[in-house]
């Protein structure tokens, strides 16, 4: 069972052709950072219109790779929410022109459940239930999957953790994406040289916020150029990192024991940050929690998530039909 | 020959399906914002109608804009793909063009202009020519007021067509300009098609990739923080 999955919910113009729910065949990204670089952010419009171009040469360049023709397809999965509305058209309507001209089922994928499921690809069938932190520049996230469906626990009540990434690499004029940037930058630094705020951290629920701690580094960089002293740039990075990283490791570990969960899954383009993966990985060892955390490939967004998670679709027969909307705000748990 | 037509670069949104001598079936939904919904169904229903399967079609005609950006990809994204798909020819044409088309037989002077919102429109002047009209300007976008000079320099009877006539009917008619009424004011899945097929027998057609949306306008360049935002109800604020 070959299923094709286009995603194009944000700033990645992405194909992925999954085998039988678990083996990528093909995951092609035609990325669009360059674009948006000179904007230090994604611009809708920018992203739509780049989506439209790059759509067609990424299907091509997808079943190339997968050595396959969109004949022997059996299904057309497609990311219809959450993200921007002019992207998700454009990988909608195209996934709704080949599934109806091939003759073949249309499957709207929620692109949170799918960052999700990409775990499957690397880990097979997925045990629930699962604890998942989910984080990215568009969410950030736990949600707990019991088997049949998601339960989110806890958010970001501000910005998502990769937009904290984004703005603070913005304001240090380090570049856009912010996030490879300060994972970069923090292996040169001390994340203990500053005692950045680790904002909610003793907040009983599993909500994240990371504004203040944003403004908390504006705020010590200001002061220092004001008292004439040049900021350490790598030493301020990873004591940025150091503080976001903690907290979602604190809050993720928190829900995880609260729920008596044993498997955890890192999900996300920021899942690929790798002081992230490092922390996780030691602290939940000693709380005897196993974490997947799928290749970087696999965390950023792609097509083979959304082929995966279409595959799990279609197995279960829940096919969409030709008028399938988009929905820029879909949430996780339904 | 059996063409499919998609036009969904205004705020109406049509398909239909021809043979080279006829309409066989159209769709129409005049409400904006849901091109996405629309299109699939519509060409589903129009080839029921026809008795055809997709494998029947010849050839894909598309409109190609200027007009609302998120419809007009919605159009050349399903025909792209349908294109690639059915290994099908495939001809863009100008939502303007159509428009002007659909007025061939009234003066000899005529202006297609489409709301283009943000207080502008887009337009494009063209003349009566035997089976057709003929573009006598390059599609651009501006102020009605400066459409309403562009009419005045003419000094000739020109006729106005389409939603941007409409909404600023009274500026264009103190420039001397008639303005058609709201009843033919955007360019239709079946026009369309009735003016792609002398291409599609003359075989002036493109390849999938070749469809190239007409903006006119450079990408607003506003970061997507408020949205990106709101996918977790955060408050977006930057
Ligand atoms: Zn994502």
């Amino acid at each position: 069972m070959l299923v094709m999955g286009i995603e194009t919910s944000c700033d990645e113009t992405a194909v992925g052709i999954v085998e039988d729910r678990f083996t990528v065949r093909s995951n092609v990204i035609a990325s669009q950072v360059e674009l948006h670089a000179p904007y230090g952010g994604v611009v809708p419009e920018v992203a739509a219109r780049a989506h439209l171009d790059q759509l067609l040469p990424t299907i091509d360049w997808a079943l190339v790779e997968a050595g396959c023709r969109l004949d022997d397809l059996d299904a057309i999965a497609v990311t219809s929410g959450p993200g921007l509305v002019g992207a998700l058209l454009v990988g909608v309507s195209a996934a709704k022109g080949l599934a109806l001209s091939q003759g073949v089922p249309l499957l709207g994928v929620n692109h949170l459940e799918a960052h999700v499921v990409a775990s499957q690809l690397e880990f097979g069938e997925l045990e629930p239930p699962l604890l998942a932190l989910l984080v990215s520049g568009g969410h950030s996230s736990i949600v707990v999957w019991d088997g049949s469906g998601f339960r989110q626990l806890g958010a970001t009540v501000d910005d998502a953790a990769g937009e904290a990434f984004d703005k603070i690499a913005r304001f240090m004029g380090l570049g856009y994406p912010g996030g490879p940037v300060i994972d970069r930058l923090s292996r040169d630094g001390d994340p203990t040289a500053v005692d950045f705020p680790r904002p909610m951290i003793h907040d009983p629920s599993y909500d994240f916020s990371f504004s203040g701690l944003k403004t908390a580094v504006v705020r010590y960089i200001r002061e220092r150029e004001a008292a004439g002293e040049e900021p350490d740039v790598a030493d301020v990075a990873a004591s940025f990192q150091e503080a976001i990283v903690d907290v979602q490791v604190k809050k993720s570990l928190a829900a995880a024991r609260a729920e008596g969960i044993e498997r955890l899954v890192l999900a996300g383009g920021v899942a690929a940050n790798s002081r992230l993966r490092e922390k996780m990985a030691a602290d939940c060892a000693e709380a005897g929690i196993r974490v997947l955390a799928p290749s970087v490939r696999l965390c950023t967004d792609n097509g083979a998530m959304v082929a995966a998670s279409g595959s799990n679709l279609l197995a279960a027969g829940e096919v969409s039909a030709l008028d399938l909307a988009v929905d820029p705000s879909l949430p996780i748990a339904g | 020959m059996l063409i499919l037509s998609i036009e969904t670069s205004t705020q109406q949104s049509s398909v239909a399906l021809a043979a080279e001598d006829r309409i066989v079936a159209a769709a129409r939904l005049g409400e904006g914002r849901r091109h996405g919904e629309f299109v699939g169904p519509a060409i589903r229903f129009c080839l029921d109608q026809a008795g055809a399967e997709p494998q029947d079609i010849t050839g894909i005609a598309v409109g190609t804009g200027p007009g609302l950006y998120t419809g007009l990809r919605v159009g050349i994204a399903t025909a792209q793909t349908m294109a690639m798909s059915l290994r099908l020819p495939v001809v863009g044409l100008s939502g303007l063009d159509v428009l002007a088309f659909q007025f061939r037989h009234t003066r000899p002077l005529i202006c297609a202009a489409l709301d283009a919102r943000r207080k502008e429109v887009f337009w494009a002047s063209y003349r009566p020519v035997p089976g057709g009209v003929q573009r006598v300007s390059d599609p651009q976008v501006g102020a009605a007021e400066k459409l309403a000079a562009e009419i005045v320099a003419h000094g000739e009877e020109c006729l106005v067509v389409g939603d941007g006539g409409v909404r600023y009917q009274g500026a264009l008619e103190d420039a001397g300009a008639q303005v058609a009424g709201i009843e033919q004011a955007w360019p239709l899945a079946e026009h369309l098609a009735e003016l792609a097929i002398p291409r599609f027998i003359r075989e002036e057609t493109e390849q999938p990739t070749d469809l190239q949306a007409m903006y006119l306008r450079h990408a607003d360049a506003r970061i997507g923080w408020e949205t990106r935002g709101r996918m977790q109800g955060g408050t977006g604020d930057s």
